[in-house]
């Protein structure tokens, strides 16, 4: 029974980590590429959630929904690059924190406006909306496996793209040093637009994965978006391969204190002690995590800058 | 010259101001003023909109009037903060000097705006939270809560629990005051083994490894407490891990109202929940309100905004019943106490401490005739039901 609950912990801990991925990827390349801190990187991800329910709701086809929302969203993110962000690369980071602040705030008022303050449905299509059974006794989640597939795809996706493509190695160059990037004559306009429409469409594609698990409603990207900065900063702005491992260990991390904490509390604590202790721990811990990174290497795991 | 400008200007307005403090009215009421004080904005937004948009129903239904008397609705976003709605019902109650306030949604934002509410002598309505300190040791003489005492749902859901035969409950709530009170309720009345009992942070967005947990426990029956988005992710995580075969789920009718179901689908079917009011109670008030409300708002009233619709009701009974005049403040609490509004619940009275007597009642989540999912009334849980505070409660003069 414990080597099951066990199994099961891992793929939690593991989904969870994908699932908090998908959003840090996109943040994390615009973070590092373009040294913009994007607060509205979570609207982004609330807005792909719900042009994915509200297509998925009018057609029937969750499929369709995913396709046309990330389509949408990564237009929409071009189209906020090449009209408001641009302006704000030469300034320093509070005028960016402000300025993307107000966008989050604009968009969760547009978003209450067209769809209502109510949250809206977001449903699994059909044939993963149960669970799969490995053994006797041991069933998970189908959608929950597919997160983990998608997840992953998307990783290696990234990491072919990245180190394999000329845009990737342009990429790179814009991380690493983008004064030598302009230098050997990378068009970096047009590279920031792209990767900003590349990271909307991730934070699309993060809120179609996660919409069928969580509630599509106003405010659903700011939770998840401080989850999304604590994955970057223990995994190192700029790197994917830092925000994979980084929101990797920040899912098992996570899971494992949920399940072991109480478990461990209950056994060397007063019962009404550990039943206030244990879920507090359980719920700092990630914050601790990331405060011993910052201690330890305080460019995170995995830096992108040498 | 500007400074004198300016200071005159200040003067004048100083002026102005204390001859309008003079000529304040001394007797009978030409208009009632309501402080409508609720969560407008951020992730508890829907539940503060049912409870206004109740409200006004209930106006439009008494022609814009209480006890004949024109009504002004002051309307204010109190953000769910404490901090925010501390100062906006300040405001209120100083500046715009209500006669009534009403709409918060939360208990932890209801406490911190009572005592300058009432400090000036302003009657509260609740039409959401009912804190158990107002309900017993500090409870107060201008504190009137029109929904429930915050612990009584969680009892209704408790006692089914019970009477349904089931052995071993998990339970789920969120790690905050009003969390531990839900299961606290919970317990008062299921006296079998808690197989599972875990407090989450109020940010949680996965629920894996609790679900992970509850399937390890072996038990039979699953109570959640999480309100508003927090439960709808975890009943599409339940439903989605399959539990929902082997586990009953219960909850509060907070968890299982119609912004819930609007979220989750056909997942939520089969899914018990108790509830002071359903829309499907058979009385001529409240089908003409749940007509309206659709015909009005085009979606289904919740019990929040049947909570709204009451807290109105209330007010134009009272204002009638004191003939207008609301500077009486002992007439007019006794008119309040007494409740004589024809409530959307049917039966309705209010306890020695301010809070409803009334009937609970279990509902299930099914498909309706025309293919709805929605909630169906099965019957009473509790008659005449009381909060168990209301023993500690030495109600103070006014």
């Amino acid at each position: 029974m414990t080597g099951i609950l066990l199994l099961e912990q891992s793929l939690n801990g593991l989904q969870f980590g994908l699932m908090l991925f998908l959003l840090a990827a996109g943040l994390t390349l615009v973070f590092g590429i373009m040294d913009m801190i994007n607060l509205a990187h979570g609207s982004i991800y609330m807005v792909g959630a719900y042009l994915i329910a509200s297509i998925a709701l009018a057609s029937g086809s969750f499929w369709l929904g995913l396709a046309l929302g990330i389509a949408a969203t990564a237009l929409l993110g071009a189209l906020l690059e090449l009209a408001v962000l641009r302006r704000l690369y030469q300034r320093d980071h509070l005028s960016q924190v402000l300025g993307t602040f107000a966008i989050l705030l604009m968009s969760n008022e547009a978003v209450r406006m067209v769809w209502g303050s109510q949250p809206i449905e977001l449903n699994p299509p059909a044939a993963l909306a149960g669970p799969v059974e490995f053994l006797p006794g041991f069933s998970y989640p189908a959608y929950r496996l597919f997160i983990i597939a998608v997840g992953l795809a998307a990783a290696g996706l990234l990491y072919l793209l990245v180190t394999r493509t000329r845009l990737g190695m342009q990429v790179r160059a814009g991380a690493s040093n983008r004064e030598m990037a302009l230098a050997m004559g990378v068009d970096v306009r047009r590279l920031f637009t792209l990767v900003f429409a590349f990271g909307a469409g991730l934070c699309a594609l993060a809120g179609g994965m996660l919409g069928p698990l969580l509630a599509v409603q106003v405010g659903m990207g700011e939770r998840i978006l401080i989850l999304a900065f604590v994955v970057i900063v223990i995994g190192g702005i700029g790197s994917i391969r830092g925000a994979l491992l980084g929101a990797l260990l920040v899912g098992v991390v996570n899971t494992a204190g949920r399940t072991l904490i109480p478990f461990v509390f209950d056994r060397i604590m007063a019962p009404d002690l550990a039943a206030n202790a244990g879920p507090a721990v359980a719920s700092i811990l990630i914050y601790v995590l990331m405060a011993a990174v910052l201690f330890f290497k305080p460019q995170g795991l995995f830096p992108a800058h040498g | 010259m500007k400074t004198i400008g300016l200071k005159s200007l200040r003067f004048t307005l100083t002026a102005a101001a204390a001859l309008l403090c003079m000529a304040g009215p001394a007797q009978a009421a030409d208009k009632v003023k309501v402080g409508m004080l609720s969560t407008l904005s951020g992730p508890g937004a829907g539940l503060g909109i049912d409870i206004r948009d109740g409200f006004s129903l209930a106006l439009k239904h008494s022609g814009g009037k209480f006890g004949g008397l024109p009504v002004e609705v002051i309307v204010a976003d109190d953000q769910g903060k404490p901090d925010a709605a501390r100062q906006t019902a300040d405001r209120l109650v100083k500046q715009d000097k209500v006669d009534f306030m009403t709409g918060v949604v939360f208990s932890n934002v209801m406490l911190a705006v009572g005592k300058p509410i009432f400090d000036s002598k302003t009657f509260y309505i609740s039409a959401n939270a009912g804190p158990s300190q107002y309900a017993g040791a500090q409870c107060k003489p201008y504190f009137f809560n029109v929904a429930w005492q915050n612990d009584n749902l969680h009892e209704a859901v408790g006692k089914t629990v019970q009477d349904k035969g089931f052995k071993k409950v998990a339970l789920l709530a969120p790690n905050y005051p009003a969390g531990k009170d839900a299961l606290a309720g919970f317990k008062r009345y299921f006296k079998g083994e808690i197989a599972s009992e875990a407090y989450t942070p109020l940010s949680q967005l996965d629920y894996g490894a609790e679900i992970s947990k509850m399937r390890a426990s072996g038990a039979d029956a699953v109570y959640i407490f999480l309100p508003g988005g927090l439960g709808i992710n975890f009943i599409k995580q339940f439903v989605g891990a399959g539990l929902s075969r082997d586990m009953t789920l219960f909850g509060p009718g907070f968890s299982a109202d119609e912004d819930v179901i609007r979220a989750v689908g056909e997942p939520m079917l089969g899914m018990f929940n108790s509830s002071q009011w359903a829309h499907d109670m058979q009385n001529p008030v409240n089908k003409r309100f749940v007509a309206d409300f659709q015909k009005d708002y085009g979606r289904m009233p919740t019990l929040y905004a049947s909570q709204g619709y009451d807290a109105a009701r209330l007010m134009d009974a009272a204002v009638r019943d004191v003939k207008g005049n609301l500077s009486d403040k002992a007439a007019l609490r006794k008119a309040i106490a007494a409740a004589k509004f024809d409530s959307v619940r049917g039966a309705f009275k209010f306890n020695s401490n301010g809070y409803p007597i009334q009937d609970y009642y279990l509902r299930v989540i099914t498909k309706d005739a025309q293919g709805r999912i929605t909630n169906r009334t099965l019957g009473a849980v509790f008659k005449n039901h009381a909060d168990a505070y209301v023993g500690q409660c030495k109600m103070p003069a006014l």
